[in-house]
């Protein structure tokens, strides 16, 4: 059962299509990664699905039914372009924000202080955000968009302005809302956390959606039958037509290959060769990061093509 | 609703709570107090020392007119003297008054030399001492000639010298029946200072909108916001706290300019209240006055009337022009692209308030008529029709065109907004800001 779904949106701004039949799918309970070049048009995605514009033709679905007003209550949006009144105080802002999200005083009161308890930033609570540094702000910021509890969370380049330290905690936060059973939508270029975190993807490309599916699956299928081996050698020099070596280097007494398999030689023939005539001491066949994928995908693909893998 | 509730509620707090506001709002009465007293207390001062005057009289017939009192000292000198005097000028002597020829035949054969300009009081006097003479000396001149009886003279001369002086007054009837006396004056005034408060007051606040929306799209929690809120919603809720904020301070400049005055008045001797001493100016501008009438005339401008006028005038061209800006404001990336936009604007509102100026002196007159149909301008030119009486047709007329072109305005002005807060980067052109309107 998909908590989300978008079908053929289209969003025409002036003289530019910002979205071309834009149809995602989100599972609940999942990270989906919104992904794409600047200026692709995930942000007016976004936007559409937070109902602050409309779209000019499609439709977004929530729990399978057309989206209406109060949904906005059920979802937390964390914008990329985020800002806080500069000259009001941290708690006051953040309580102001939780009702105007539907929450009664006491209640956003309760969870405020839970949630800055967590991020242990209580004693900020009656300072003016003016007085805060960027990260410090970013953390008010995440608060005020989880605080109401809402059951889809999307957070656009969330970790940008943090620290490696604030990021891994609002990463772990991430994961728990995840086994919350929250649906979250992740929009960032840094593909690192995309991997780690992402369940699945939708790559956009110039206003239409070029890729989507598992992260797995996606990974799996742009492999490129390259193999890591560690071996103990002081050199690898077979002659083989079923693959060709792209790099040797040695670490200490042992020395690290990279292969890649010609066309469709299978992996356990190429690992039983290796093995008659080195001692292994590991291998592994290596998945294109999702960085790799991306720019693949991006130069790659024909502008009217849509891949699709299978969501999980 | 709720929420709209709670933005207003936020905006007007955080407006009210302000030390610029608060200070804006307590010291401002005692600024507006002082300029309104002080040129009174001033004018009650008397100039310190004598001023001498010479008179070189050359006919010798009007220099025993000129009397000297603690101002000014007239001096009579020979008329040889003259040329060396002028050197004197500036030093102990103040001005010389030359008189060349009987002015009974050459009326401008009189001059005063001085090397200030003279004053009006000064000027009053020498014109008023001269004139009686020459009338004087008209009437005897006519006695001379024998053809004319000595009885009849004198008769002429009575009538002269009793100076009966006409005061027009001015009465109003309404249709209930009551005939009041009103003073043009005093309704000019009060409706020079309504046009002047509204005109301040909706350009000052209608910015401040402007200022609020650019700040929010500045500081980028704009985005923040309107995932939760509709976009109108926050406009709408920004646009009514900051008129709260207006109201608020304009009840509160009332009460303490009322109180300010009365107290300042008795400070300075006038025991009748603050409304006499704009009366006592207005008297001091018109002409002379009857003090014991410009109470009864006060009484007789319909201040409640004018009161609730000036604030659906007020709420009516508040709300129109905070749109405008608001939608510049909502436009522009910052502070020098709004120049474009509010030109246009500014100027609107000049014209209005110039329209309002000028309606003074005709206030049924094309001008008025027309700029009080016109929303743009009427709420400001109401204010000075209002205190001379309009009829009630035009009134409602205004109200109904300024309330309805409100509506229009501000929803398109909402149309704009909703988009242009989310356009970061480039100024955007007229042409694309209409495009805006028509967004899904």
């Amino acid at each position: 059962m998909f908590y989300l779904e978008t079908h053929d949106i289209v969003k025409q701004y002036a003289e530019h299509l910002a979205l071309d039949k834009v149809s995602i799918e989100v599972p609940r309970g999942t990270i989906f990664g919104l992904l794409g070049p600047n200026g692709a048009g995930k942000t007016t995605l976004i936007r559409i699905i937070t109902r602050i514009t409309a779209p000019d033709s499609g439709e977004v679905l929530i729990e399978g039914r057309p989206s209406k007003e109060e949904d906005i209550y059920k979802i937390g949006y964390l914008p990329e372009e985020r800002g806080l009144y500069k000259k009001m105080k941290v708690g006051e802002q953040a309580l102001y924000l939780a009702q105007l999200r539907g929450m009664t005083k006491e209640e956003a009161h309760r969870e405020l202080t839970a949630w800055f308890r967590r991020f242990d930033i209580m004693d900020w609570y009656n300072r003016k955000v003016e007085e805060l540094s960027k990260g410090m702000q970013q953390k008010v910021q995440f608060i005020s968009t989880v605080i109401h509890n809402p059951d889809l969370l999307i957070f656009d380049e969330p970790f940008s302005g943090f620290d490696p330290l604030n990021a891994e905690i609002v990463k772990n936060e991430m994961l728990r809302l995840k086994d919350e059973g929250k649906t979250i939508i992740l929009s960032t270029h840094n593909m690192e956390s995309v991997e780690e975190l992402c369940d699945n993807i939708a790559l956009i490309n110039k206003s239409r959606v070029v890729l989507h599916g598992n992260v797995y699956a996606i990974r799996n299928a742009y492999k490129q039958h390259i193999f890591r081996f560690r071996l103990v050698a002081d050199d690898f020099d077979p002659v083989d037509t079923r693959f060709v070596v792209l790099s040797k280097q040695k670490y200490h007494e042992y020395l690290d290959v990279r292969l890649q398999a010609l066309s469709n030689t299978e992996m356990s023939e190429i690992v039983k060769m290796v093995m008659n005539h080195y001692e292994v001491v590991s291998f592994e066949e290596e998945l294109p990061t999702m960085n790799e994928v991306f720019i693949q995908t991006v130069k790659e693909t024909e502008p009217e093509k849509t891949i699709s893998y299978e969501y999980a | 609703m709720n929420t709209l509730k709670l933005i207003v509620e936020k905006e007007y707090a955080n407006r009210v709570r302000k030390k610029t506001f608060i200070l804006m709002t307590i010291l401002m009465p005692f600024l507006f107090v002082a300029l309104a007293l002080l040129p009174l207390w001033l004018a009650n001062l008397k100039d310190s020392g004598t001023k001498k005057i010479a008179v070189a009289d050359y006919t010798g017939i009007y220099a025993s007119e000129f009397q000297s009192n603690e101002e000014y000292n007239f001096e009579l000198i020979h008329q040889n003297d003259t040329s060396g005097l002028m050197q004197q000028l500036g030093d102990e002597l103040f001005a010389i008054l030359t008189i060349t020829d009987d002015l009974s035949k050459n009326p401008k054969a009189v001059s005063l030399i001085s090397e200030k300009q003279a004053p009006m009081d000064l000027q009053s006097y020498i014109e008023k001492t001269l004139s009686a003479k020459v009338t004087e000396q008209r009437l005897e001149g006519l006695s001379a000639s024998a053809n004319v009886d000595q009885a009849t003279i004198s008769q002429v001369r009575k009538i002269v010298e009793s100076k009966d002086d006409i005061s027009l007054s001015t009465l109003k009837w309404s249709k209930s029946g009551s005939i009041s006396e009103t003073s043009t004056a005093v309704a000019s005034i009060v409706g020079m200072i309504f046009t002047f408060l509204i005109y301040m007051f909706i350009m000052t606040y209608g910015s401040m909108v402007m200022q609020a929306v650019m700040e929010e799209k500045r500081s980028r929690i704009v985005e923040v916001m309107i995932s939760s809120v509709k976009p109108v919603n926050l406009l709408v809720g920004k646009i009514i706290a900051i008129g709260l904020v207006g109201l608020t301070q304009l009840f509160i400049w009332g009460i303490m300019i009322g109180i300010l005055m009365t107290f300042g008045s008795i400070a300075m001797g006038y025991s009748n209240g603050s409304m006499e001493i704009q009366a006592a100016q207005a008297a001091a501008m018109s002409g002379d006055f009857d003090p014991t009438t410009i109470m009864t005339m006060l009484a007789s401008i319909n201040w409640l009337e004018i009161f609730v006028n000036f604030i659906v005038y007020f709420i009516g061209g508040y709300v129109l022009y905070a749109s405008i800006f608001a939608a510049i404001g909502s436009s522009v990336d910052n502070e020098q692209d709004t120049q474009q936009f509010m030109v246009p604007i500014t100027l609107l509102l000049l014209f209005a308030f110039y329209a309002g100026f000028y309606s003074v002196n005709n206030p049924d007159g094309p001008l008025a008529f027309w700029c009080s149909f016109i929303p743009f301008t009427s709420p400001i030119v109401m204010m000075v029709r209002i205190p001379f009486g309009i009829p009630l047709w035009q009134n409602l007329l205004a109200i109904v065109i300024l309330y309805g072109s409100f509506l229009l305005i501000s929803m398109l002005a909402a149309k704009i907004y909703r988009v242009g807060i989310l356009m970061y980067g480039k100024k955007p052109t007229i042409k694309e800001i209409m495009k805006w309107i028509r967004y899904k």
